[in-house]
């Protein structure tokens, strides 16, 4: 396809535009499209297209009604603004906990794909009610050590070993 | 190991052979792993952090990687040390300067890395020279198995490899080639190449990842998506489809050059070679950027037969007459070990002292300027 403005090269970039439902395409060539000021944005770092969906996602009050905007992971005390302003989760229990806002921002991260493909653990995995267990005893344990209950602590300390077994 | 025994000789991947090792420097394959029950790094503390250290390192010490490894405490490292790493592509930025107990385990031949409390809990890294990424999933995949037989990482049958941030979720993979792309650039075309990457949903990196300017021409181009997708299909959507296909737009570039614009490219060549002839002080990004140059026209020498006034006088630069492959592969090493061991942190370690900025300059141009002097062709 040539471009509609040089007639020469070859188009390569396409753009529709819809205004008042009307819809218009065009397609012109790199030169073309640098000379009408027409910005082609070649790379999107990853850190930026996480922060980008995340600004399109709804708000916590929007989803919520304002009810849940306080919702914190019971496990590590996580919350949604935490997720935002971090970019990353707090425990592997938080793709549960915030499964209805972190679903739609998954597919759209891996271009609409929203389950695993591939590898699997060679030994079943521990699952996920046990994995929760060890995590709430080991925040226990974190708890009954900063308070220094330390009779608590070693029994916690060993329902983890018996746990991890 | 000590790191000053590493740092007076280029890394085994970055030698300048492998498949394709004209356009594409190096291989990667990167893989991102949790422990299962336990908090990712942001809501662990240091003690927490401390545990998974611990038994991360005892296990990766512990494997058979066909090589000896060696561990370095990340967070008690000086920084020289740190940035060093960092040049050699053994550790992240992120990990280099990052907070709280943290390490690498890295192999004594620089082919794998393990890096603990990084953004998640294990990130691993297997590197070769050249087109190698089979190569590379494969001995990932082997290391992650012996791994597994070890510890549980968290895992969910619909997400996958659970990660820190969901932008890694599912197999945790991140396959990524170095390529050297000078002559795209030179012909005006590069925004091809960024383009022709969104359109692929790949993400393009500078030569020391996010974040990094793409010195000397080299780019990191690597998958984003990492869930809905087996490790097997990405590897062989990059080996199949996407190296081929930039490999042939920079080839193209490269015969583009000889045919219409050899003016050009013998201008920037000879440049290159007068500016690192005769500097006396030179900066980092400005010698990345000349050797370039040198590595083009040598390539071009070598893998497209190119001749051209500044080719033929960088080949008697290099030690040609030796027969046209040796005095070739020769001259990229070369190039490479200039390129690696004039990076500001391997400079101060090979001179045993700090070096400001000026101090460095000076140092950079005399080790360049006396391997590229020709009454004493470069054979180092």
């Amino acid at each position: 396809m040539q471009c509609q403005i040089c007639n020469e090269r070859d188009a390569t970039i396409h753009l529709t535009e819809i205004t008042d439902g009307v819809r218009t395409e065009m397609h012109i060539c790199e030169h073309c499209a640098a000379e009408q000021d027409i910005a082609v944005k070649s790379h999107i770092p990853i850190n930026e297209l996480l922060s980008n969906l995340l600004a399109v996602q709804p708000t916590d009050e929007e989803i919520s009604g304002g009810s849940d905007q306080k919702l914190a992971c019971p496990t590590c005390g996580f919350t949604l603004a935490q997720f935002r302003k971090e970019g990353v989760l707090g425990c592997p229990g938080d793709y549960e906990v915030f499964e209805d806002v972190l679903a739609p921002l998954i597919e759209k991260a891996h271009d609409g794909r929203t389950t695993h493909c591939g590898k699997v653990p060679l030994r079943t995995p521990v699952d996920a009610k046990k994995q929760l267990e060890l995590l709430n005893l080991r925040q226990r344990l974190e708890a009954a050590v900063r308070s220094e209950d330390y009779e608590l602590a070693a029994q916690l300390r060993d329902k983890i070993k018996q746990a991890e077994m | 190991m000590k790191l000053t025994d590493m740092s007076n000789d280029i890394n085994e991947w970055f030698n300048g052979s492998g498949p394709m090792a004209d356009i594409v420097i190096s291989s990667r394959i990167r893989l991102a792993r949790n422990l299962a029950g336990h908090k990712f790094l942001s809501r662990c503390s240091n003690a927490e952090k401390s545990e998974i250290l611990d038994k991360l390192r005892d296990v990766m010490m512990s494997l058979d990687l066909g090589d000896k490894v060696f561990y370095v405490s990340v967070d008690k490292a000086p920084s020289l040390n740190k940035h060093f790493l960092v040049e050699r592509h053994l550790i992240s930025r992120h990990l280099a300067f990052g907070k709280g107990p943290r390490g690498v385990v890295i192999a004594e031949r620089e082919f794998f890395t393990a890096m603990i409390n990084e953004e998640d809990h294990l990130r691993l890294q297997v590197l070769k020279a050249g087109c190698q990424l089979a190569q590379c999933a494969q001995q990932m995949n082997r290391i992650d198995d012996m791994i597994e037989e070890k510890i549980d990482f968290a895992f969910s049958p619909r997400y996958g490899y659970l990660t820190a941030c969901p932008t890694n979720l599912g197999t945790g993979i991140r396959v990524s080639v170095m390529l050297h792309l000078p002559a795209l650039k030179m012909t005006g075309q590069i925004e091809k190449f960024f383009n022709a990457a969104k359109d692929l949903s790949l993400a393009v990196r500078g030569l020391f990842g996010e974040g990094t300017e793409a010195a000397s021409d080299l780019y990191q181009l690597s998958n984003q998506v990492t869930l809905g997708v087996s490790e097997a299909d990405i590897v062989s959507r990059f080996e199949k489809t996407i190296i081929p296909e930039i490999v042939e737009y920079e080839n193209a570039a490269r015969r583009q050059l000889l045919s219409k614009q050899s003016d050009l490219l013998d201008d920037k060549i000879s440049r290159a070679i007068a500016l690192l002839q005769n500097a006396h002080l030179i900066s980092s990004q400005e010698a990345l950027f000349l050797l370039s140059h040198l590595r083009l026209g040598i390539n071009m020498h070598k893998y497209m037969g190119a001749s051209t006034p500044a080719i033929e006088k960088l080949r008697t630069l290099c030690g040609a007459g030796d027969g046209p492959d040796e005095a070739s592969r020769l001259s990229i090493t070369t190039i490479n070990r200039l390129f690696m061991l004039t990076l500001p942190a391997h400079l101060q370690l090979n001179c045993g002292k700090t070096l400001d900025a000026t101090g460095r300059d000076a140092l950079r141009a005399q080790i360049i300027r006396s391997a590229l002097s020709q009454d004493t062709p470069g054979k180092s």
